[in-house]
């Protein structure tokens, strides 16, 4: 696959939004994407992730004085068809009237390249989506997995400078999503072509991206690896969006944090009234005469691999902390936690 | 799909309003007019025979020809319009949309009429090109005459349908298209065309029969170009020839029905081509 040879990175410069009924959907936007990475855009519905796809592929223009750029090339006034990019879309959007071949032939077709140079890159197309027996089918009869994979065929045949998926894998099922969640994201890495992967799903962008960003509410709430944006949260938006978070109010004094629910070890700064942060995995149930913090079960959850239980007395609400130990927690009970020293955050 | 034994009596039953009116104002009075038609001294000939003379026989070619300019002109027209209504939304649509179904009620008279008064001997067009140009443009009474009138007729018949469709467009399908290069004229041929063909079929048809048996317009405009129904008139009315005009109703009536099965099937096999 000689296809990683001209990957180029996406620059986008104050890129607002502006509908014309009056819906601001971008605030000044600025972004830089390198070539070859996978970005992942993610957010609550309506944050305005695809309408940042959009204005990428050329679908919306942005307002006056953004502009986009692939590599050297400002394709701000470029509209789609010329900006070669592969588009792939949450509705699959296939064409029912073609089969699979000619659905993955259609921007070859298009750019009227000769019919055995064709035929092979269509081949080639098929088993690398290992789709070869669906060759003749008719869209109809396909599952959508089955459907997803043609799209991103086609989506790839061109050989386009960048990818742009909305939301692929939402209309799938569970298992089958985590499956095709893998095969892409090989495919990206094989491929090496620079990629803006659009979810809410948060799974889905932390297995995927190189880095996420966060929007919210038309505006880059954050922006960083995987690793940044679930362990060091910059705002609220991003600590609570991400994953479960748990919240202490206390008193930080000589080493010492105290909270309602017990003492801390502290290594931040003194300050009169502080609130901390910490992931539910960084919290170990213990024996109270061992337990920093001491709170009361008002639910457990029994999920499998580990119970999650809700505890309240420590926080202002209820604390998350879960647990592989094979125990009951009723209702009512006293439980002691001890908190992993460094898994204490603060937001600015 | 297969019907379960149990259904098939309830869907007799069901069918029984449908058969009785068929049989009652279609197969007997159809029976008779074949029965007709093959009463008069040339016996069942007759058919053939109103092949054989020339007049009847151009007047069945002229009404196909003008029948199909007609149907393709309405579906170009209405396709394209149907479809920028149904993405527009601009003041004054939805008054825009009611007056281009306004003729829909209106008589083969009126239209001829309306015909006459744009392009008759004291027609709009004729007073704009003798100031204009100094030539008298007056075409209500030939082959282009007819052309306006059915034209207009067909246009609101067609509209209404395509509009429906367009609206079930999927925009994705089309952005799709254009993100893998294809021109605005590529979307259009392999994306919407295919996606509003049963549409266009379905309306080109209704459009197609309707303009074959129309007769007022002709009628009105009453020119020296005789399409069918007007020939089944002269002959029934005029000349009291009973059998031929039998005949020549049972010729528009399998003309138009050949016309309309090849047209579905030529659509058929484009779909089966492109699977
Ligand atoms: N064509 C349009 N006209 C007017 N407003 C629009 C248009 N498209 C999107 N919007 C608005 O812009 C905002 C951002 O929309 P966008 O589709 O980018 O959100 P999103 O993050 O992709 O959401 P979702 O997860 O639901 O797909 C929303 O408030 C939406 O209602
Ligand atoms: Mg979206």
């Amino acid at each position: 696959m000689n296809q990683s040879t001209q990957s180029i990175d996406i620059r986008l410069i104050e890129c607002a939004k502006t509908f014309s009924d009056g819906t601001r959907a971008l605030e000044p936007l600025t972004l830089q994407i390198e070539a070859g990475e996978t970005v992942v855009l993610l957010g609550p519905s309506g944050c305005g992730k695809t309408t940042t796809l959009r204005i990428i592929a050329g679908l919306e223009s942005p307002d006056p004085g953004g502009q986009v750029l692939f590599g050297q090339d400002d394709v701000t006034n470029q509209p789609i068809e010329r900006r070669n990019v592969g588009m792939v879309f949450q509705s699959y959007a296939l064409f029912p009237n073609m089969s699979v071949e000619q659905n993955i032939a259609y921007g070859l077709t298009v750019r009227k390249m000769a019919n055995d140079e064709k035929a092979r890159r269509v081949a080639e197309m098929l088993d690398m989506m290992q789709i070869t027996e669906l060759a003749g089918r008719r869209i109809d009869q396909l599952s959508g997995g089955q459907r997803q994979r043609v799209a991103l065929a086609r989506a790839i045949a061109v050989r386009p400078r960048v990818l742009l998926l909305d939301e692929p894998l939402t209309a799938l099922d569970a298992l089958l999503r985590e499956r095709l969640r893998v095969e892409i994201d090989q495919l990206l890495r094989e491929l090496g072509i620079t990629a803006v992967y659009v979810t809410h799903d948060q799974n889905e962008a932390m297995a995927l991206g190189d880095r996420i960003v966060v929007m919210d509410k038309g505006m880059v709430a954050q922006t960083g690896t995987p690793q940044d944006i679930y362990y060091k949260p910059s705002n609220a938006f991003v600590a609570d969006f991400i994953g479960t978070i748990n919240r202490l109010r206390g008193t930080a004094n000589k080493g010492m944090l105290q909270t309602a629910g017990g003492k801390l070890p502290w290594s931040g700064p003194d300050a009169g009234d502080i609130e901390v942060l910490f992931r539910p995995e960084d919290a170990t149930i213990v024996a109270l005469d061992a337990a920093e913090l001491r709170g009361h079960v008002v639910a457990s959850y029994f999920l499998g691999d580990r119970t999650k239980v809700l505890l309240d007395g420590i926080g202002e609400q209820t604390v998350v902390v879960e647990t592989a130990d094979r125990r009951q927690f009723a209702k009512g009970a006293e439980i002691g936690l001890i908190i992993k020293p460094d898994a204490l955050m603060t937001l600015e | 799909m297969s019907l379960d034994r149990k259904e098939v009596p309830l869907l007799a039953v069901m069918l029984i309003p449908v058969f009785v009116v068929f049989a009652t104002f279609f197969l007997l009075p159809m029976a008779r007019l074949v029965l007709v038609a093959g009463s008069g001294e040339n016996g069942m000939s007759e058919y053939l025979t109103v092949i054989r003379t020339p007049r009847h026989f151009e007047s069945l070619i002229a009404t196909v020809l003008l029948s199909a300019v007609t149907t393709l002109a309405a579906l170009v027209i209405s396709g394209i319009s149907g479809v920028f209504l149904e993405r527009n939304r601009f003041r004054g649509r939805e008054a825009l949309i009611s007056m281009l179904t306004f003729p829909l009620a209106f008589p083969g008279v009126v239209i001829g009429f309306l015909v006459i008064m744009l392009a008759g001997r004291q027609g709009l067009a004729k007073e704009i090109s003798t100031a204009l140009t100094g030539t008298r443009l007056v075409f209500a009474y030939s082959m282009a005459g007819l052309f306006v009138g059915y034209l207009y007729f067909s246009i609101p018949r067609v509209i209404l349908t395509l509009m429906a469709a367009a609206e079930k467009l999927d925009p994705a399908l089309e952005e799709a298209a254009r993100s893998l290069g294809a021109s605005r004229w590529q979307v259009i041929r392999d994306v919407i065309v295919p996606a509003l063909k049963p549409a266009l079929i379905a309306s080109g048809a209704i459009c197609f029969a309707t303009a074959m048996g129309a007769f007022g317009t002709a009628f009105t405009l009453a020119t020296n170009i005789d399409v069918l129904p007007m020939t089944i008139y002269t002959e029934f009315t005029l000349n009291a020839n009973i059998a031929t005009a039998a005949a020549l109703s049972i010729m528009l009536g399998i003309v138009t029905w050949i016309a309309l099965y090849i047209a579905r099937s030529l659509a058929g096999s484009t779909v089966a081509a492109a699977a």
